[in-house]
């Protein structure tokens, strides 16, 4: 394992299997009647987030307490991109108290790749999110869910997203999730589509390990996972699709799209849904669709990763943990 | 007045002669020239050339003097082995009437290190809307006679051949930043596979193109004189070309970063290689190399960008775009250029003396190494090898993406109508 997680592309397919693996281990904790370890007694962990993000902070905070670390969580209000002293000096401020790690969110791309290179800071940087850039904790826990729903939780042991279709829907300019989850879906051995209006696909994107296609409805059917990208509304503004209604016409997934998929395949968003728009209800409601679990299986991938990267004192489940679950890291 | 004698110094990179300089003036060139009364100047084979001219320079004085004064930037562009430097006019307050133009070219009186001639606005504030005083500019004292909206795109058509057409009266220049506004909204390097992957804002070729070609059609129309600034696509230079064969009367410059630096810099997200317009591919950089070698290009302009440290040691999204450049610039060019093969030193004079100063008017400057001539000269040693060290610079602010860089070439004096502003590697 690297130091920092910073961006998918830096998983090896190693690397990856190993945190979905410890996911497992973690999740179990969540049956329990104490759903609580000791791993991370004594460490700090901060939570910097530079940008609103209600869901993705919880997450990491639920992650953060289940293995018992302390937990600092630090809102930045005011521009959403602040001017770069603030970033340096809050950082430098977080470490000189002893902070053991962070977990930043932040409307600048590349901001957790500066804070980990720049030598601003020592600890381990744990990006929850940069711009149009990354999300990996997103993409793994994606992953996961793929894992358990299309191989199975304990058969998955070990295993990649080898031969598995995968197909991401929507707005891909924009969406860090896209990125992320191309990246570690290649890595894992998925063949990944995106689909999207090209107004609404970055120039360059003919570069990146998947396929790309104009039309849904022809890729449905070859599909084992189909992730629908949330589509802000203000893109409509800036001329990306002509109308909103255009745009669920041609990209949006209705019961009727759904029904083209193969039997076993799902659906998933990484939330927050528009409704109506690029997903109806009766799909999002369907239990075909993942977005509930993907919830859960975000706090047990936050406290994989955490548990990787901090190096916890005390085995991660119930069972010890392999050896070179704790080393490399320090 | 003193004499000083040069000797044995390549002329345009050609065989050793002697250069005797009496007073503000070169007395004569030619080989065995007698050293009597006069201070002499080993060359050594280092390559004499006329003083640099830099057509695009950002001295940041008045209102940020906390980036660069008229003073410290004209002692790095002595430093550099510049003798002219024009000064671009996004300032604070804009160099948008007689009085700022005036001042910019007092104080660069005032400093003594190169002479500075001030760029005017093209428009009021540089907002694009209402044209700037551009007759008074070049009435006053400054005799401002290139007029540049520079950090911002004249994009209003109407504007831009309105100044086009006015600036003939008086033989100027309108100077433009080819940039769309609109297709550049949020734009944060070169639009292509990089942005994509690390998810920053495209600022895309055609952005810059599309203005370029629309204002050599309007500069056609109206016959008027046109430069481009900082030219950093494949694409440009194709358009250039046309214009130039076509006979419009079009000049561009290239800044040095751009014919040394990819677009591949920005992975390490660190905002030393933010500029604008950006670095761009590979491809274009070869193309920027091939026009300045075939004249597409005219000149090699620095872009010269100071700003303090706090502007840049942050991350990308929120760092100030640009570099400094005038300490750096003949050394890049030596690397890219002369050492490639693509330019022999009398062509790097051409694409950094003789033509700039023709572009922007300034009188004295630009001149050849012969006697009656001016002596603005520098010399340059040309065996030198060295890392850059920002921290050895005479501008006020380090802002350079050559930090720990090896690069060739190294100006040891510079003199400014006779008077040495650098003197062995120091300022004076």
């Amino acid at each position: 394992m690297q130091r920092h997680l910073i961006s998918a592309a830096d998983l090896t397919r190693d690397d990856a299997v190993l945190i979905l693996d410890t996911a497992e281990e973690m999740a179990r904790v969540a049956d329990r009647p104490i759903k609580k370890l000791p791993t991370l007694r004594g460490r700090t962990v901060c939570n910097l987030f530079f940008e609103d993000s209600t869901r993705t902070r919880i997450s990491f905070e639920a992650a953060e307490k289940r293995l018992s670390a302390d937990v600092i969580n630090f809102a930045a209000k005011g521009s959403s991109v602040s001017k770069g002293e603030s970033l340096k000096d809050t950082v430098q401020t977080l470490e000189a108290m002893g902070v053991d790690a962070v977990v930043i969110r932040h409307s600048a791309s590349g901001a957790p790749y500066r804070l980990a290179n720049s030598g601003w800071i020592d600890a381990p940087v744990i990006n929850a999110g940069d711009g149009t850039h990354q999300h990996p904790t997103q993409a793994l826990l994606d992953a996961f869910t793929m894992r358990r729903r299309l191989i199975g939780a304990d058969a998955g042991l070990g295993r990649d997203l080898d031969g598995k279709r995968v197909t991401l829907v929507g707005d891909v300019l924009h969406s860090r999730v896209a990125r992320s989850n191309v990246d570690l879906l290649h890595t894992l051995g998925a063949e990944v589509t995106l689909v999207a209006p090209p107004t609404l696909l970055p120039v360059g994107v003919e570069t990146w390990p998947c396929e790309v296609s104009y039309d849904l409805d022809s890729t449905l059917p070859k599909s084992d996972a189909v992730m629908m990208l949330r589509v802000q509304r203000e893109r409509m503004n800036a001329a990306f699709f002509p109308t909103e209604r255009e745009y669920s016409r041609r990209y949006g997934l209705d019961g009727d799209r759904m029904a083209r998929l193969p039997e076993h395949a799902i659906v998933m968003h990484p939330g927050p849904m528009v409704r109506g728009m690029e997903i109806t209800a009766e799909v999002a409601d369907s239990d075909r669709c993942t977005v509930v679990e993907q919830v859960a299986n975000g706090v047990s991938i936050r406290m994989a990763v955490l548990y990787l990267l901090l190096g916890g004192n005390e085995p991660a489940g119930a069972q010890p943990a392999t050896s070179h679950l704790r080393t490399e890291e320090k | 007045m003193s004499k000083i004698l040069i000797r044995g110094a390549k002329v345009l990179g050609g065989e050793p002669q002697d250069v005797l300089i009496d007073g503000e003036l070169i007395a004569a060139v030619g080989t065995g020239l007698s050293a009597e009364g006069a201070e002499v100047i080993e060359a050594d084979g280092k390559v004499l050339l006329p003083g640099l001219v830099d057509l695009h320079t950002h001295l940041r004085e008045p209102g940020r003097e906390d980036s660069e004064t008229v003073l410290t930037g004209t002692r790095a562009a002595a430093s550099g082995g510049f003798t002219a430097v024009f000064a671009m006019a996004n300032t604070f307050p804009v160099a948008d009437t007689a009085g700022v133009v005036e001042q910019v070219w007092r104080l660069g009186k005032e400093s003594g290190y190169c002479d500075v001639r001030p760029i005017g606005a093209v428009t009021v504030g540089l907002e694009g809307k209402k044209l700037a005083e551009l007759g008074a500019m070049h009435d006053s004292a400054a005799e401002v006679s290139v007029f540049s909206d520079d950090g911002k795109c004249v994009d209003d058509a109407v504007i831009m051949r309105r100044a086009l057409e006015y600036v003939k009266a008086f033989g100027g220049v309108v100077a433009q930043h080819a940039q769309e506004p609109r297709l550049t909204e949020g734009a944060q390097m070169n639009e292509g596979v990089v942005s994509a992957e690390l998810g920053l804002g495209g600022w895309p070729a055609v952005a810059e193109e599309s203005i370029i070609a629309r204002d050599v059609l309007l500069a056609e129309h109206v016959g008027s004189r046109l430069h481009i600034c900082h030219l950093s696509t494949a694409g440009s230079v194709e358009i250039i070309r046309w214009a130039k064969s076509r006979g419009i009367d079009v000049t561009a410059e290239v800044c040095p970063h751009h014919l040394l630096l990819t677009e591949e810099m920005v992975r390490t997200y660190n905002p030393a290689y933010k500029v604008n317009p950006p670095l761009r591919t590979e491809r274009d950089v070869r193309a920027l190399r091939e026009a300045l070698a075939d004249g597409t290009i005219d000149i090699v302009a620095t872009d010269h960008a100071p700003h303090p440290h706090e502007d840049k040691d942050c991350e990308w999204a929120a760092a100030a775009m640009g570099m400094v450049g005038l300490e750096t610039a003949l050394s890049v060019v030596q690397e890219t250029m002369v050492e490639t093969g693509l330019l022999d030193w009398a062509a790097v004079a051409d694409r950094m003396s003789f033509t700039p100063a023709r572009i922007g008017g300034a009188a004295g400057h630009g001149r050849p190494v012969a006697a009656g001539e001016p002596a603005n000269l520098t010399l340059v040693d040309t065996a030198y090898r060295g890392q850059v060290d920002p921290a050895r610079f005479a501008s006020r602010s380090r802002n350079t993406p050559y930090e720990g860089r090896e690069l060739p070439g190294r100006v040891t004096h510079t003199w400014l109508r006779g008077k040495a502003t650098l003197m062995d590697g120091k300022l004076t």
